[in-house]
């Protein structure tokens, strides 16, 4: 019923994102991967990233060959899945996380995985349950644009978003035929290369954003090399949101005991920065 | 000699299997690639400066070799070997990484980058690189580096660097995960020189083209030596790019039965081995929809074999294609079985193979006294056995194995 309900309205991550854009806003995607270091911490991890001040929650479903991934976000998947993860534990861990938000009409959640963890649970099914459990979009860095047909449909049908991606070797005709059908957010890659935090953005960025822009009105989020509230800041000049996921994880993971706390104060202070 | 049923579509389909699953920052390299690849393959300036290289460089043709002594040990039909061992650096891989290096170039890329297994293709890789000038980094699992440590002292006296890759399971598929990982980061000036028949469209195509030399040999010295076809023909399959090379130019010709060995490790039943069409089933890994060894939930699966080479969990998109529509016939040979088939080699015929060429000698020999007194089998011997005499030698010390009997 909740399933058939979503489908008929719009979508809440596109809802939430649209509005952010409208209020000129900038939005702020907290990635964290499922299972790392146990399921219930990453429940928990979720709600304070949303309360400190996350407008979406992309969560990783753990892949054991990541191959966009950085070592950062590689050694979590592992983590996760050498405690025993499993596809059907991240879409109840999500069921959970929305359960807990009802209050608010819960938290926008994009779902981060490989297209293998996908396509093994059958599309139809994968997308139902990920419907049922909440989930409002799904981001597969390894699903180049011309194999996205099967699995947009079936997204589709339960209301469900896939996003795209464009980055800085895409050229402009392409960035157009991409943005074409975009909904939601379209996923810019600020990099050259595997997602972890940079120490410096690339100087060509604003330009990249700028040309995307020309073609389309989604929201435009950039992510892959944000360090903190300084490049998240800067970023916000020119893009519609960032999205922050090795430099949060390696933050959570590097204060052991106090994970919450750090990852917590993290988004608060990129909040605060792109707010400011 | 082919026909179309045998190629991919325009985006680089075999049947279902293939395509391009990949990160998009890799899609506009890709599609550079192949154009480049469709220009370079009907043009005769490159298919004549190649075809002079594997001449003049690699000393190709390589013979067809009669197998008498093996023969007459598996007392049935005759065996012939086709002699990619006898190539520069030792295996087929050169066929394909020289026909790589003259791309790049074209392309007016500076560096190379491979994954390797047991060593080969980062030894050609690295040999092709010397010999155009290029930089060159090859990734290699941890543990293929201990299990092949010449391998890796070869690519490093050639100029290139080999990076130890100890992510996942430390060995090839990791290795692939880090390379592809460069190549995303470094894509501008850099063309990944990919080993075998896996990995997004082109690839498997490419290298196929690269590889089929390896058949067409075949074919014309098989029809001289014998006045005809042979009756079936078998190689090892780990990605599959010596099996294809060799299957390729006879899939039209009906006559001719065709079996890919795979790694059964300890055998199928244990779960310790590298069968992905034996015992895996159809999912992405590594730009491609094709056979995987892989859990319930999608996650690849540890592989096992004796032969680091074909200790992959998938197999080239093309090989998935042959599977499904039943034109080739897909077969495995224990760790065990191998290694008797590599000693019976070196007893019988004085040439010792790669221990993963050691898995189709298995099968030839049962496949050749099935078929009796007449008939012709050809065996892809893709290597020589040279890097994996340390490794049989501590596995007979293991075991209290004896050569001076």
């Amino acid at each position: 019923m909740q399933t058939w309900v979503l489908a008929m309205t719009a979508n809440r991550l596109e809802l939430v994102m649209q509005r952010l854009k409208q209020e000129h806003r900038p939005g702020l995607i907290a990635y964290i991967t499922a299972g790392d270091p146990d399921l219930d911490t990453s429940l928990a991890m979720a709600q304070k990233l949303a309360a400190a001040g996350a407008d979406v929650i992309e969560l990783g479903l753990p892949f054991s060959d990541p191959l966009a991934d950085g070592p950062v976000l590689q050694a979590a998947a592992q983590r996760a899945l050498e405690a025993g993860v499993t596809t059907q534990g991240v879409l109840q861990m999500a069921r959970r996380l929305q359960a807990s938000q009802s209050a608010t009409g819960g938290v926008p959640v994009a779902l981060l995985t490989y297209y293998n963890p996908v396509y093994q649970q059958g599309l139809e099914n994968f997308c139902r349950q990920a419907a049922d459990c909440g989930i409002d979009a799904l981001v597969v860095p390894d699903l180049s644009f011309e194999e996205t047909g099967p699995l947009r449909a079936t997204l589709d049908r339960y209301g469900l978003l896939l996003v795209d991606f464009i980055a800085p070797t895409t050229p402009p005709a392409r960035q157009r035929l991409i943005a074409a059908g975009a909904r939601g957010f379209i996923y810019c890659v600020a990099v050259t290369g595997v997602t972890g935090a940079r120490t410096k953005l690339w100087p060509g960025l604003p330009d990249f954003i700028r040309g995307i822009r020309a073609y389309t009105d989604v929201p435009l989020a950039v992510g892959f090399g944000i360090s903190g509230p300084d490049a998240a800041r800067e970023v916000s000049r020119f893009a519609d949101a960032v999205i922050v996921g090795s430099a949060l994880v390696e933050r959570a993971h590097a204060a052991g005991p106090h994970a919450f706390e750090a990852a917590a104060e993290f988004v608060a202070s990129i909040r605060r920065a792109l707010d400011g | 000699m082919t026909t179309a049923r045998w190629e991919p579509d325009a985006t680089g389909h075999f049947g279902p299997f293939g395509g391009q699953f990949v990160p998009e920052t890799l899609m506009p390299a890709l599609g550079e690639l192949e154009e480049a690849f469709e220009k370079a393959r009907h043009d005769a300036a490159f298919t004549t400066a190649l075809a002079e290289l594997w001449h003049t460089y690699s000393g190709r043709p390589t013979p067809l070799t009669p197998a008498r002594r093996l023969s007459a040990y598996a007392g049935g039909a005759q065996i012939y070997l086709k002699r990619e061992d006898l190539n520069h650096t030792g295996a087929h891989k050169i066929n394909n990484t020289l026909g790589q290096a003259l791309l790049a170039q074209r392309l007016g890329k500076k560096r190379l980058i491979a994954e390797t297994g047991a060593g080969q293709h980062g030894v050609a890789t690295a040999t092709a690189a010397a010999l155009f000038g290029m930089e060159c980094t090859v990734y290699m699992g941890e543990l293929d580096m201990a299990r092949q440590a010449l391998n890796v002292f070869r690519m490093r006296l050639l100029g290139a660097e080999v990076v130890a890759v100890k992510s996942g399971s430390r060995t090839l598929k990791d290795a692939i995960n880090e390379a592809i990982r460069d190549w995303v980061t470094n894509v501008r000036n850099t063309h990944y020189c990919m080993g075998s028949v896996v990995g997004p469209h082109p690839y498997p195509l490419m290298v196929r083209e690269f590889q089929s030399v390896i058949g067409k040999e075949t074919k014309a010295q098989c029809l001289e030596t014998c006045g005809r076809l042979p009756d079936a023909l078998v190689a090892c399959v780990g990605g599959g790019s010596n099996a294809i090379g060799l299957f390729h130019p006879f899939l039209s010709d009906e006559s001719v039965r065709i079996f890919g060995v795979e790694a059964g490790g300890k055998g199928l039943a244990t779960g310790q081995h590298a069968a992905s069409i034996g015992a895996g089933r159809p999912g992405v890994l590594h730009g491609a929809y094709s056979y995987l060894l892989q859990d319930p939930d999608g996650q690849i699966l540890p592989t096992h074999s004796v032969s680091a080479g074909l200790d992959y969990p998938g197999v080239g998109p093309e090989h998935a294609y042959l599977h499904s529509v039943g034109r080739v016939t897909y077969t495995a040979v224990t760790d065990d079985e191998a290694l008797a088939a590599f000693r019976l080699l070196a007893r019988t015929e004085g040439i010792i193979p790669a221990l993963e060429s050691a898995h189709a000698v298995a099968h030839a020999v049962r496949l050749a006294r099935e078929m009796g007194p007449g008939g012709i089998v050809v065996v892809g011997l893709s290597g020589r056995g040279d890097k994996d005499v340390a490794e049989v030698a501590a596995l007979d010390a293991n075991v209290g194995v004896s050569h001076d009997s």
